[in-house]
């Protein structure tokens, strides 16, 4: 059964956000000393109705045509970033890496931002084929590799923001098919492990407590060691190999991590960033009239930093109302996921919603210093015509799966 | 995966509750930034937006008694730049030198004034001439952080005339920005360096007005005026000095090029400071704004030094000039009055131990102290000398403040050489064997010997004479004038002495070639010792005597006689009070 009428709060909501953002790529060209960012605005513009447009075709796709296309759009994505990788190029701050693929010197997109979406398919695809959830380390192999591979990829060009999205997603999807919490802990410890290896101190508790979690979880005898030992690597071994090395091979290491970030110069930003939306207090320094930003301080202002310009010019309420918004899209997207009529296309729904929660706890952390500079856009704010169309077709997957799902058509509901 | 609709309901809770917080940690985290520290930032966006220019006040105009300008300001350009980095300053003065010219020493030096104060913009042409200026101003859009203001530029209308005393201007080195004293002078800054414009920097400055100009994040000036309300600078005062710019210029024509000679003309009533001129002379018009290396190559090499003020740093034995002292000494301690005579009459020389000449080798014979000093003989100011003792003579010396500078209100002042006691200085220089008493007494009771004086200090000591025994502080510039009783002597032995002294400019004394036509002129002529080179000259002296208006002192380097420096010392004594009265004949 399918309801004729698209979910209006979902389209509502990100076409609120969308407005508000090409205001603000609007508003980052208003600067003192005019460049090319002045008209990006009309061209975000443009995407913008071109995306809506593939938003409602993409609509009209059922959920099992996705399911039955979703193998071939993953083994295609996996071979144009195999083709990225040969003949990519960079772009604006991250001019080192292979993310774009160039086809006769014309940019044809980032086949990464595609990958977002097929992976989160494939990955759905993968988890509601499983009568139950994975419930062990070694269940989870399907999964990891739907997921790995093209991470692999990615960071190989390298791209950490996105990478870090993926991972984003293959936890959520993990979550929401029903992964036990505890499993999910043990994945996730050898990160943690990496993270707390700073202080010996902290790792010691953590490495307690996972001791504790795997004779609780019981995993097999080989995981449960594999999992202690991996542990062991990344919160002893790693920190002292480390430090073994010479602070410029350190930085070398962490700029092949990601090439956005230059210490020094990206230290920069996120001070001006936070400047920026500081200075904006309650109610901002008014539309198109924040001074960091018309006098360059801040940087990539129509793209990473966009939020930095509605922090400036709008002040706490715009920020509010551009997170509240978020909330909002993420809140429906979560019903519209929990009313699904079937496990693929609930999971779908999860993933693209979780893919989207990366994104904007990421770019707007990082705005505020809380999140480390990876260079990823924000959702409907961030100039860029394809990460415009991944959103849309996401939300036209959503209102797709919201059709087909149950409960009254929401038009009838209002 | 597990779909039944309750465990699915209940991730969905876990998720809109993990959502929840992490949407109220991050407005939190926004509302930390925006609304508790907002002032933090706001100061911060406000300071990385605008930067200071600072406008120069105009440094106070300096003038003479009857208000003729001595310094004043003329209008001048200065070119700054605005920049980001040091390495950013040198690229674009690079680019500017290929329309103006710009040595490298020029780059270098705005990057030193960069480092100083790097959000200050950098001074790169502290007084660029105006065709410069105009080049500037037409490329202004190519280079928008270019600073171009008007700057007052000091000038010195009477330059060389008034180079001893009025010093001169220029940027503040980084030696006198580690002074205390300058602790509020920032680096580009123009400051008094010598002479008045030093020792009154504090009335002359002025107070720097600002102005804020707006910059994008690369420096460039985007928002010139009214980014933000400007402080206007303020004017200092002017300066009025006691120096008459009229008889300054007589002096200089006195002197001209050629003598090596300093002049000081003082009011003996209030210390007022007439006249102050030290030959050769310089101009200081060429050294505001920093001084060009050939000229300043030029003035220290010149071995006449013409950067060395023979007034007030030059230091001198006083010779005959110093009689005066002695007398004034032995008239006081009551040991020889103006009319007494001494055992012995001048026979050419007098033996102690050894055989002292007197400069006249004739004699001069028996004659009185009025005599002596009119005809300034040796032998008879030995024996007072001797009378005295080598106690009462330092005594008496540092009694007439002759181990003081004088006090005028000019930096660099030499301290005058004099012994300060009479037993140990020259046991410590001599060794306790080394020296007698009587000789030493001897040679101090001339003015040679363990005596050195700066001109300006002699003149102070004349003041007493020419006055009621009271010595005037040489002021330059108006001020309660200070004056210190130096001498104990009665008027009648004050009017005996300076009657005395118009002995000596008398057709009976030693500077009978100096005299004027009705004036008559006291004072003492000095011939100082000075070999293998040319004694130098000496002339200390006063007029009216009956009732001084004015105390001229003179010193010719190398001028062989006392009466050379008395002649030039009659003419501005004859300029002056000639000047002085004429206003009064008309009135009558």
């Amino acid at each position: 059964m399918t309801k004729r009428i698209p979910d209006v709060p979902l389209v509502l909501i990100a076409l609120a956000l969308s407005v508000f953002g090409i205001s603000m790529v609007y508003s980052a060209g208003q600067t003192d000393t005019m460049t090319f960012v002045a008209g990006l605005w009309k061209t975000q513009s443009v995407w913008f109705v071109i995306a809506v447009c593939a938003a409602f075709a993409a609509s009209t796709a059922s959920v099992r045509f996705l399911d039955w296309f979703t193998p071939y759009a993953y083994v295609i994505t996996i071979l144009m970033l195999l083709l990225t990788l040969a003949i990519g190029s960079g772009a604006g701050t991250a001019a080192s890496s292979k993310s774009w693929l160039v086809i006769g010197g014309v940019r044809i997109g980032q086949p990464a931002e595609l990958a977002k979406i097929t992976v989160t398919f494939m990955l759905a695809r993968v988890l509601a084929n499983r009568r139950e959830p994975p419930e062990s380390l070694l269940e989870l192999w399907h999964p990891a590799l739907v997921v790995g591979v093209p991470w692999v990829l990615i960071m190989l060009q390298p791209d950490l923001g996105t990478g870090i999205v993926f991972i984003g997603i293959f936890f959520a999807m993990l979550f929401w098919s029903g992964v036990n919490w505890r499993l999910l802990l043990l994945i996730a410890s050898p990160a943690i492990s990496l993270v707390l290896a700073f202080s010996t101190r902290l790792w010691g508790a953590w490495f307690l407590l996972l001791l504790g979690l795997v004779w609780l979880y019981r995993p097999y005898l080989l995981e449960g060691i594999a999992l202690v030992c991996i542990n062991v690597v990344t919160g002893v071994v790693a920190p002292i190999l480390w430090e073994k090395l010479a602070p410029y091979q350190q930085k070398r290491l962490l700029v092949f991590l990601d090439p956005s970030i230059d210490a020094k110069a990206s230290g920069y930003h996120v001070i001006q960033s936070q400047v920026a939306i500081g200075s904006g207090g309650w109610f901002g320094k008014g539309f198109t009239l924040g001074t960091q930003k018309r006098l360059n301080f801040v940087p990539e202002q129509e793209t990473d930093f966009i939020f930095a310009v509605v922090g400036e010019e709008l002040g706490f309420i715009g920020v509010t109302l551009a997170l509240t918004l978020f909330l909002a899209l993420f809140m429906r997207a979560i019903r519209i996921s929990s009313r699904a009529n079937d496990p693929f296309a609930s999971l779908i729904a999860f993933g693209l919603l979780a893919s989207w929660l990366v994104h904007v706890i990421e770019n707007v952390g990082m705005t505020l210093n809380l999140m480390p500079i990876t260079g990823i856009p924000l959702p409907f704010f961030s100039y860029g015509g394809s990460f415009m169309l991944a959103s849309w077709l996401s939300v036209g997957v959503l209102m797709r799966i919201s059709r087909e799902g149950r409960g009254r058509g929401d038009l009838a509901a209002i | 995966m597990s779909y039944h609709p309750n465990e699915v309901s209940r991730r969905a809770t876990v998720a809109r509750v993990l959502l929840g917080v992490g949407f109220i940690a991050l407005t939190s985290a926004f509302f930390r930034a925006q609304v508790m520290r907002n002032k933090e930032y706001l100061a911060q966006a406000e300071q990385n937006r605008f930067r200071e220019v600072p406008l120069a006040a105009p440094r106070g105009i300096i003038l003479d008694r009857n208000g003729r300008i001595i310094a004043e300001n003329l209008p001048g350009y200065a070119v700054s730049l605005l920049s980001p980095s040091a390495d950013s300053l040198r690229t674009a003065m690079r680019r500017l030198s290929n329309i103006i010219p710009i040595t490298d020493d020029q780059v270098e030096a705005a990057v030193r004034r960069w480092r100083k104060n790097p959000t200050r913009p950098a001074v790169i042409l502290p007084d660029a001439p105006f065709d410069v200026v105009a080049v500037l101003e037409e490329r202004r859009v190519e280079n928008p952080s270019l600073i171009i203001q008007s700057t007052p530029k000091r000038y010195y209308p009477d330059g060389p005339a008034v180079a001893s005393f009025v010093g001169y201007t220029g940027e503040i080195t980084e030696r006198e920005l580690a002074d205390t004293n300058y602790s509020d002078y920032k680096p580009g800054q123009q400051i008094g360096k010598g002479g008045l414009e030093r020792s009154y920097e504090a009335q002359l400055r002025g107070k720097e007005g600002v102005r804020y100009v707006e910059v994008d994040a690369r420096g460039r000036v985007v928002r010139d005026a009214g980014a933000r309300a400007e402080e206007e600078p303020q004017a200092a005062s002017r300066l009025t000095t006691n120096i008459d710019m009229d008889l300054q210029l007589f002096v200089m024509s006195l002197l001209g090029d050629s003598l090596r000679a300093g002049v000081v003309a003082i009011e003996p009533t209030s210390g007022a400071v007439l006249a102050l001129h030290s030959a050769p002379t310089f101009d200081p018009n060429r050294f505001v704004g920093g001084i060009p290396a050939d000229y300043w190559k030029e003035l220290n090499t010149d071995p006449r030094r013409p950067l060395y003020n023979k007034v007030i740093q030059g230091r001198y034995p006083p010779a005959s000039t110093w009689k005066l002292a002695t007398s004034a000494m032995a008239m006081e301690a009551g040991l020889v009055q103006l009319d007494d005579h001494m055992p012995q009459p001048c026979t050419g020389g007098y033996r102690y131990g050894r055989y002292f000449r007197c400069w006249n080798h004739k004699g001069h014979g028996d004659i009185s102290l009025r005599q002596a000093i009119e005809q300034s003989c040796d032998v008879f100011f030995y024996q007072v000398g001797l009378k005295l003792g080598l106690s009462r003579m330092v005594a008496g010396g540092l009694k007439l403040k002759m181990r003081e500078r004088s006090g005028v209100d000019l930096p660099n002042e030499t301290q005058p050489q004099f012994p300060p006691d009479a037993q140990n200085y020259f046991n410590e220089r001599y060794g306790t064997r080394g020296w007698v008493p009587g000789s030493v007494a001897l040679n101090l009771s001339i003015g040679q010997g363990e005596n050195a004086q700066t001109l300006i200090n002699m003149a102070r000591f004349y003041t007493a004479l020419a006055t009621d025994g009271k010595a005037a502080k040489p002021e330059i510039v108006t001020r309660n004038p200070e004056r210190v009783q130096i001498m104990n002597l009665t008027e009648p032995q004050m009017l005996g002495l300076r009657l005395a002294m118009a002995g000596v400019v008398s057709s009976r004394g030693t500077a009978n070639s100096a005299r004027i036509e009705g004036i008559t002129v006291a004072g003492k002529t000095g011939t100082a010792q000075n070999p293998p080179n040319p004694d130098h000259a000496w002339f200390m002296g006063f007029a009216p005597a009956e009732q001084p208006k004015i105390v001229v002192g003179v010193f010719v380097e190398f001028g062989e006689h006392g009466y050379v420096a008395a002649r030039i010392a009659t003419k501005v004594m004859e300029h002056y009070l000639k000047a002085v009265t004429k206003p009064l004949v008309t009135t009558e």
